[in-house]
């Protein structure tokens, strides 16, 4: 099992700088000069010079996407050109290990920025989860359960209307009507753990949270439900019947284990996405996650930037992949990963 | 229905078995009485009557094979002993008489506290019929424990006690093996063992041996037959003739939903008054018969349970129908008349069954 997880965070490491290169090499070798973007409108043909050889845009791209990866294990200083740093000492900025880059545009690193980000669409992905995860769950197995009654076709029905809404129109809806019109929540804005406690900590995540589940757990109510009802038709169901055993255990330890496997292969699959960044969520609250930083970061050309935020997301992704895989053999005792 | 009329009896109103008094109704020795059994389907295209007016008895002790084609509704019919067609759109009636009382009568709570603790049940495949997900010993244990207010220490031990029963090897070492980690002989041993685990009254066997390779199957009967003194009564569902003829005290030979033939084995194997039971006698080849002689099939499929043939079912595959004056197989659907004997019923219009006789195969 070890084994296995080593081998498989081999192969994560491989993606990731396959990865790298792959947008690295579509965003640097662009039409956009990055020189010209950093120094700004009004500069002359001199400037740019300047700016190029200060940043490192002058060297071939194999030459800057190597000092990446350098930097990217041992850390590396900004700015890229040494006799600019040995000039003018006031402006070098260190960056440690794993160092994804330094934005012009803000004027720091990449990695100040998404460490800034990260705990915001971290919070908002876990909570989103939990929320749909539960409801989609929950609702599944009712509709499964009540199998062509009218709790099913309501069930389902209501989901895939909410599925139906764009998030951003949910967004709005929820920031005009329970937050304007209503006032039954305050104006949700990220307040972290360590600065507000956990309850105004949640109460701030609950619409955007709220918003993201709903849009999710449409896919989760379809699917435990087809997971569930599938194997309420297996043979050990009707064994477990026979056994005498009431509805809840047949239900929850019988069907649902079996159901367990697919449900957590997509859940884990789409949490590593929201990782990522929520775009359209985070933009209606105006939530400084990965998915505002992503929005900034790409209107405004910021490079740099959106090299390393398409980074942590495929790192996000590449992880949570191994952990499910991993997560069967827990699972399923048929699975021993060797 | 009363609850627990014995004291210190913890079966739920169906009274003990064996020694003691047997419950009320249930003198006349019969330990299970099926009457007049309907379980009918409602789909898209029209009612399937998979079981159509089934009535057997099984005496207390003796063990009832049932025989028949796939579709020929013994497996429906004993899963509506156990309950199993409870919340599905299946249309069950008539009466299921477990010592007196009507399985079909107790509310889903009763009939459920009797599944698996006065009726068990064990299946055709073991490796479907276990949930893979979990230990053997887990699964088995769960059905003591939803029956039996004990510790799970005790429910552990009596697992093991019960794999020690049924040949598992190591059973305190197996016990907490998964189902794939079992071969297949061992799989229906330990579904034998959560069948067995509550000392039901009765035990059906839907086909126990059919997904066993031939030298595993002889062991499970084997088994299976050393294990009957521990259950009142059982029903073998299978189409093996030869399973029927090892375990069986009494036949009943389905067709259609329908019974076609009842008796003794002896009468159903040696003199069979029913075409269709002819018929898979004949099909079988006898392995001290003479090699050269040829095997007789039975002609056509199994009719379709949406739209039965009028008459008799079996009529168009019949190859005695010639022998029936007039068109009767084909308009009026035989009752189970007594053929020779008391204990022999046939559903069929043949009046002399010596033509089958005539024609009888080995």
């Amino acid at each position: 099992m070890w084994a296995y997880a080593v081998r498989r965070a081999a192969i994560g490491v491989v993606l990731l700088v396959a990865v790298a290169l792959v947008t690295f090499v579509l965003f640097f070798a662009t039409a956009a000069n990055p020189a010209r973007l950093a120094c700004g409108k009004n500069c002359s043909q001199q400037q740019i010079k300047v700016t190029e050889k200060a940043l490192g845009y002058d060297q071939p791209l194999y030459v800057q996407f190597g000092t990446f990866m350098k930097g990217l294990v041992v850390g590396r200083e900004f700015p890229a050109d040494k006799e600019v740093r040995e000039r003018n000492p006031e402006l070098v900025t260190d960056c440690g290990p794993p160092c994804l880059g330094y934005s012009v545009n803000v004027g720091t690193t990449v990695n100040s920025l998404i460490v800034q980000a990260a705990p915001t669409t971290i919070s908002l992905a876990v909570v989103a989860l939990v929320m749909w995860l539960i409801g989609g769950v929950l609702f599944g197995i009712l509709a499964a359960v009540y199998k062509g009654s009218f709790i099913d076709r309501g069930v389902v029905g209501l989901t895939l209307i909410a599925y139906a809404f764009p998030t951003f129109f949910i967004a709005v809806f929820f920031l005009k009507y329970v937050v304007i019109k209503w006032e039954i929540l305050p104006y949700p804005g990220y307040v972290t753990i360590a600065d507000g406690g956990v309850f105004t900590w949640f109460e701030n995540l609950l619409l955007p949270s709220f918003t993201l589940a709903l849009v999710f757990m449409a896919g989760y109510v379809r699917m435990t439900r087809a997971f569930v009802l599938e194997s309420l038709g297996e043979d050990y169901i009707r064994t477990a019947k026979s056994k005498g055993l009431r509805t809840r255990p047949v239900l929850f330890k019988h069907a649902l284990r079996a159901a367990l496997t697919p449900l957590v292969t997509m859940a884990g699959l789409d949490f590593a996405t929201l990782l990522g960044g929520a775009i359209i969520t985070e933009s209606v609250f105006a939530y400084p996650g990965l998915g505002l930083l992503t929005v900034q970061s790409s209107s405004s050309f910021d490079l740099p930037t959106i090299v390393g935020v398409v980074l942590v997301a495929a790192f996000f992704v590449i992880v949570l992949n191994i952990l499910v895989d991993i997560s069967y053999a827990f699972i399923d005792p048929r699975v021993r990963l060797g | 229905m009363s609850d627990q009329k014995t004291p210190g009896s913890s079966r739920v109103g169906l009274g003990k078995r064996g020694a003691s008094a047997p419950a009320t109704g249930s003198g006349s020795g019969s330990f299970l009485e099926v009457r007049d059994l309907k379980v009918h389907f409602p789909t898209a295209d029209g009612l399937v009557k998979a079981t159509d007016g089934l009535s057997y008895t099984v005496e207390r002790g003796k063990t009832l094979g049932i025989v028949g084609e796939s579709g020929s509704g013994k497996s429906v019919s004993s899963s509506a002993i156990m309950g199993l067609h409870r919340g599905t759109r299946a249309q069950v009636s008539g009466e299921i008489l477990l010592e007196g009382t009507d399985l079909l009568r107790l509310s889903n709570e009763e009939m459920r506290r009797a599944r698996g603790k006065d009726v068990a049940m064990i299946f055709q495949d073991p490796l479907s019929a276990m949930h893979p997900y979990y230990t053997v010993g887990n699964q088995i244990a769960e059905a003591y424990l939803v029956h039996n207010d004990v510790s799970k220490k005790a429910a552990r031990a009596r697992t093991i006690e019960m794999l020690d029963r049924v040949g598992i090897p190591q059973p305190d070492r197996r016990v907490d093996d998964y189902p794939h980690q079992f071969s297949g002989g061992m799989r229906q041993r330990a579904m034998i063992a959560m069948g067995l685990i509550n000392d039901p009254g009765l035990l059906i066997a839907d086909e126990p041996t059919t997904a066993l390779d031939v030298t595993v199957q002889a062991q499970i009967l084997d088994l299976l037959q050393d294990l009957q003194r521990e259950f009142n009564s059982g029903i073998i569902i299978t189409h093996d003739l030869g399973v029927v003829a090892e375990m069986a005290d009494d036949v009943l030979v389905m067709y259609a939903g329908r019974a076609v033939e009842i008796g003794t084995t002896n009468q159903i194997m040696t003199k069979p008054e029913m075409p269709y039971t002819w018929g898979l006698l004949a099909s079988v080849p006898d392995l001290a018969g003479d090699p050269e002689e040829q095997l007789v099939p039975i002609k056509g499929n199994p009719p379709s349970l949406l739209d039965p043939p009028p008459g008799c079912a079996f009529s168009p595959r019949c190859r005695f129908k010639e022998h029936v004056s007039g068109d009767l197989c084909t308009t009026q659907l035989p009752e189970l008349t007594s053929a020779a004997g008391a204990t022999h019923v046939k559903r069929c219009h043949l009046t002399d069954s010596s033509v089958l006789k005539q024609e009888q195969p080995a």
